[in-house]
């Protein structure tokens, strides 16, 4: 992809972002943020290329190494994230009648 | 090594990932279709991950032909390494998200936003000192000397910013959580000239940003990775403990800006996607959050404003006026009699965890034939639906909870409106005193209710913004003097 392909995927993306975090109730604001917290860990993709790569001579290990500790990082967000927001959302109840 | 991008299966997986993002916080819209919403999250990352697992599978090097042709090259003990290190995250993650209390809510994604920061800035210097693995440089063989790797220019630039807006984001989000945690005051820490400081330093990572498309020394990425760290930090000790809702929302927006800088520098459309989705999600959650404070983003980012709540910093009242106190006995009875009660409820609510008795309490007078209604306003508590979430754990339904607008008109036509734990969301200064530092913020008319209960915990504390609050001194309020959770209590026992 070049970069005004990728330059046209983001600025569409912040479009849409705009207008579907418009639309979220104000009464789930805190799971929102719990949810864009897990899901802004896609940087996940990053770090397992890192952790995956053969490297060249040391730059290439500590590159690999930093990958695996970021792999960790993101971990810790995307199941915490995902789970906390399930946790808070399962609370969210109407009224009995 | 070929770059994510040219497998079109994998672009392909990686879009599909970016859709589920979407429709994750589609599905936010309503509580009926939330859980739902964060099911397709959950797809999404699940896509995106083993996406990536299977196209960068650790490969061996020097495998014989005949194997890679097969796919038998696999490196199997360095996809343990990484099979065990997602293990090891989702351990602590899992735990952590099951055990967390309800109250403790933005400290957690505080430090949530802080590991997200820290990942951007590991990936960054991950694919800086590895370049080739993320097919961002060419080998260059110049007329004299050795042949070496050069970075893409552009790829430079992506990942400046990446670096330094995760690195802000880690170290900013570090100093929100001990503030929340209360492992540091709440109270802003002015530092002398910080605004020059700041600054100066902001200019010196732009222009080390653009000395780095010339330059790929690594001096030059470590230099902008710890002018980040630092400025992160500076930017968020002056920010007080009230402001803190504001500054959440911010640094969950950077944290998407950080993701988005290093989805260009892949390549990678789901991580595009999310960033500008978390980007812009952060961005509007901090702008509501102002325009509930009528504060500009400036003037917040600028700090120096708002200590602990009801920590009585904003200094004593100036003038002893009359005011009357009430007991939980006259409190349980006005509201027993009453044919509708509206509560709001603020930070003070969280700090004592009051929200289970509260509910009880709301119960009791639903038994006598009471409407109980809730009202919540957008910058009540330490982040954005702070009180909606606490109220949701205590089983309090959520059609019984109303936004500021969609509830203030009703005050005048209600008997008793209960106030726990809030202060500045109910002073009428914001509206007639225009020398007041609130003034503008749109607040309650709790002062239209037939009757007022203000529990507080002295008449000493006046709020955040340490105004003084006429409610307080009015002829149809009655202040209840105590910790909110054990007024409560002895209302519900008042009550019987």
């Amino acid at each position: 992809m070049d970069f005004i392909s990728i330059l046209s995927i983001f600025v569409l993306a912040c479009f849409v972002g705009y207008y579907v975090v418009w639309s979220v109730t104000p009464a789930l604001h805190t799971p929102l943020m719990a949810v864009t917290n897990a899901i802004s860990s896609v940087i996940i993709v990053g770090a397992l290329i890192a952790a995956a790569a053969g490297g060249l001579g040391a730059a290439g290990a500590t590159s690999k190494w930093l990958g695996l500790l970021a792999v960790v990082l993101a971990s810790v967000n995307i199941f915490g994230g995902f789970a906390v927001t399930a946790r808070m959302l399962a609370m969210y109840k109407k009224k009995v009648r | 090594m070929e770059s994510l991008a040219q497998n079109p299966w994998a672009a392909l997986a990686y879009l599909i990932a970016g859709v589920c993002f979407i429709l994750a916080l589609r599905g936010l819209s309503s509580p009926t279709s939330s859980q739902r919403g964060n099911r397709f999250g959950m797809i999404g990352m699940t896509i995106a991950v083993v996406t990536t697992l299977v196209v960068h599978a650790p490969k061996l090097a020097g495998a014989p032909d005949a194997a890679v042709e097969h796919g038998f090259d696999i490196d199997w003990l360095a996809a343990g390494e990484i099979l065990a290190a997602i293990g090891i995250g989702a351990a602590i993650g899992i735990v952590t998200a099951r055990r967390i209390a309800m109250t403790a809510m933005p400290q957690l994604v505080a430090a949530f936003h802080s590991l997200v920061g820290l990942a951007a800035v590991l990936v960054a210097a991950a694919a800086f000192l590895n370049p080739l693995a993320f097919g961002i440089a060419d080998m260059v063989h110049p007329l004299i000397g050795e042949p070496f790797l050069a970075i893409h220019q552009v790829s430079r630039i992506e990942m400046g910013l990446g670096v330094a807006i995760g690195a802000i984001t880690f170290s900013g989000s570090v100093i929100a959580f001990l503030k929340l945690n209360g492992n540091m005051g709440g109270k802003p820490i002015m530092l002398p000239g910080r605004h020059v400081i700041n600054l100066a330093v902001l200019v010196g990572i732009l222009g080390l940003i653009a000395y780095f498309t010339q330059d790929q020394s690594p001096w030059i990425f470590w230099t902008i990775t710890g002018l980040s760290f630092a400025i992160g930090f500076l930017l968020i000790i002056p920010i007080g403990g009230a402001d803190m809702p504001v500054v959440v929302s911010m640094l969950n927006s950077y944290s998407g800006w950080a993701a988005a800088a290093m989805g260009f520098t892949l390549h990678n459309s789901a991580m595009i996607i999310t960033g500008a989705l978390v980007g812009s999600s952060g961005a509007i959650l901090s702008y509501i959050m102002c325009r509930a404070m009528n504060r500009s983003f400036i003037s917040v980012i600028a700090g120096g404003f708002g200590g602990d709540a009801g920590g009585g910093a904003g200094g004593e009242a100036k003038e002893q006026r009359p005011w009357k106190r009430g007991s939980a006995e006259d409190a349980a009875f006005l509201m027993s009699q009453a044919d509708q009660v509206i509560i709001v409820p603020g930070y003070g609510m969280a700090v004592s965890q009051a929200q289970h008795v509260l509910r009880e309490m709301a119960d009791k007078l639903k038994e006598e034939g009471v409407r109980v209604k809730y009202a919540i306003h957008p910058v009540a508590g330490r982040m954005p639906g702070h009180m909606n979430v606490l109220l949701a754990e205590a089983n309090v339904p959520y059609d019984e909870v109303f936004e500021l607008e969609d509830i203030n008109s009703e005050f005048a036509q209600t008997d008793v409106a209960f106030i726990i734990g809030a202060n500045d969301v109910v002073n009428p200064a914001a509206k007639t005193d225009k020398s007041s530092p609130i003034y503008g913020m749109p607040v309650f008319d709790v002062n239209k209710a037939k009757t007022v209960l203000f529990i507080k915990r002295s008449m000493g504390g006046v709020g955040y913004a340490g105004v003084d609050n006429d409610v307080f001194y009015q002829d149809n309020t009655m202040m209840l003097l105590a910790d909110a959770k054990k007024m409560v209590e002895e209302i519900v026992k008042a009550l019987g």
